[in-house]
C-alpha cells in the first residue's frame, strides 16, 4: 500500500477511491503527486475516483493537467472522476478551462445552501 | 485598461532572478504576493496574480528551459494608479509563433500532461498581457493588472 503522501491523504470506501489533496497544485508539486496517484490507482481499480479539492488554496493549469491525465486514466480502467467541492480559486480556473462540461464537480454543501436562497 | 494606465510613474518596485528549480514556482509567487500586499488587494485579486505569474514561471522552467537549468528574471512595479506590472523574462528556446502559443489548449508538451492553458489563464487573469519572444533567444511575458482593493 502507498503511504500517505504529505500532499494528500486518501481514504477507500467500497468501490471508491477518495482522494484528499491539500495545499497548492502547481508544476512542482503535480510532478510528486503524480505517480503516487497513479500507483494508488492500479492497485485499487476504483470504481469511482473522487478528487477532494476543499483544502486546495492555489491551483494553476498544471493543475488542469494532472486533474486531466487522471480522468483519461480512470476511464481507461473503467471508472469514473468526481472533483469534490473546490475552493473559489480553484473553481475560477476550472470554469475557464470549461472543465465542468467534461467531469462531475460536486460543489461544497454551503454553497449549495447559499444558492437555494436566491 | 487604458494605455495611460499602463506606463504611470513607478512607485515601488522589486526584481528577483531565480534559477529554474521548479522549486522556485512557489517561492516566486511568495514573493510577489507579498510585494503587492502593500495595495491590500481582495483575496480574488491576489489568487489571480499569483496564478498568472505562476503561469508564466513554469513556462520558463518546462518550456525555455527545458533540458537545462537557467536564469528567471521577474520584475514587479507599482504604477501609479494602483497597477500592478509583472515582467518574467527568460533567456531559453523562445517561441517560433507566439500567436499560435497564446491560443486556447496550444501545447508543445503533450507527454507532459499539459493542458495548453497557460497563456488564457494569463490573459483571463488579467487586465493584460504582452509577449514578446525571439527563437533562440528567449521570452518576455508583460502583465498588468489593476488593483480595486478591498
Ligand atoms: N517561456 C517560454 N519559452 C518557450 N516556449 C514557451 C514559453 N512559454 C510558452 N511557450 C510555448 O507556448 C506553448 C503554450 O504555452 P501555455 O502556457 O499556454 O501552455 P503549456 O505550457 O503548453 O500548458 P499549461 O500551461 O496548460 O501547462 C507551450 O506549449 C510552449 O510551446
Ligand atoms: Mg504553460
Amino acid at each position: 500500500m502507498v503511504k500517505d503522501n504529505k500532499l494528500f491523504s486518501y481514504r477507500i470506501n467500497n468501490d471508491a477511491l477518495e482522494i484528499k489533496m491539500v495545499g497548492e497544485i502547481d508544476h512542482h508539486s503535480a510532478v510528486s503527486v503524480r505517480a503516487d496517484i497513479d500507483a494508488m490507482i492500479f492497485e485499487q481499480r476504483p470504481k469511482r475516483l473522487i478528487l477532494d479539492l476543499s483544502e486546495i488554496s492555489f491551483m494553476d493549469s498544471s493543475g488542469l493537467g494532472l486533474i486531466m491525465g487522471r480522468y483519461s486514466l480512470v476511464r481507461e480502467l473503467g471508472g469514473t472522476l468526481l472533483l469534490r467541492s473546490p475552493t473559489a480559486a480553484v473553481t475560477k480556473i476550472l470554469s475557464l478551462a470549461g472543465m465542468e462540461r467534461i467531469i462531475k464537480i460536486e460543489k461544497a454543501f454551503e454553497e449549495d445552501d447559499a444558492n437555494e436562497e436566491n | 485598461m487604458k494605455r495611460t494606465e499602463m506606463c504611470g510613474r513607478v512607485i515601488n518596485s522589486i526584481k528577483l532572478t531565480l534559477p529554474s528549480y521548479s522549486v522556485n514556482e512557489g517561492i516566486a509567487r511568495g514573493a510577489v504576493s507579498a510585494f503587492c500586499a502593500q495595495l491590500d488587494p481582495t483575496a480574488a485579486e491576489l489568487g489571480d496574480i499569483k496564478c498568472a505569474l505562476s503561469e508564466a514561471v513554469t513556462n520558463c522552467i518546462v518550456h525555455a528551459y527545458r533540458d537545462t537549468i537557467g536564469d528567471i528574471y521577474i520584475s514587479v512595479d507599482l504604477l501609479e494608479g494602483s497597477v500592478v506590472r509583472i515582467k518574467v523574462k527568460d533567456r531559453g528556446c523562445g517561441i517560433e509563433d507566439v500567436k499560435c502559443a497564446r491560443m486556447p489548449l496550444y501545447t508543445t508538451d503533450r507527454a507532459g500532461e499539459r493542458s495548453g492553458m497557460g497563456f488564457t489563464v494569463m490573459e483571463s487573469f488579467t487586465d493584460s498581457m504582452r509577449v514578446s519572444s525571439s527563437k533562440g533567444k528567449g521570452t518576455t511575458v508583460t502583465l498588468y493588472k489593476k488593483i480595486e482593493g478591498r
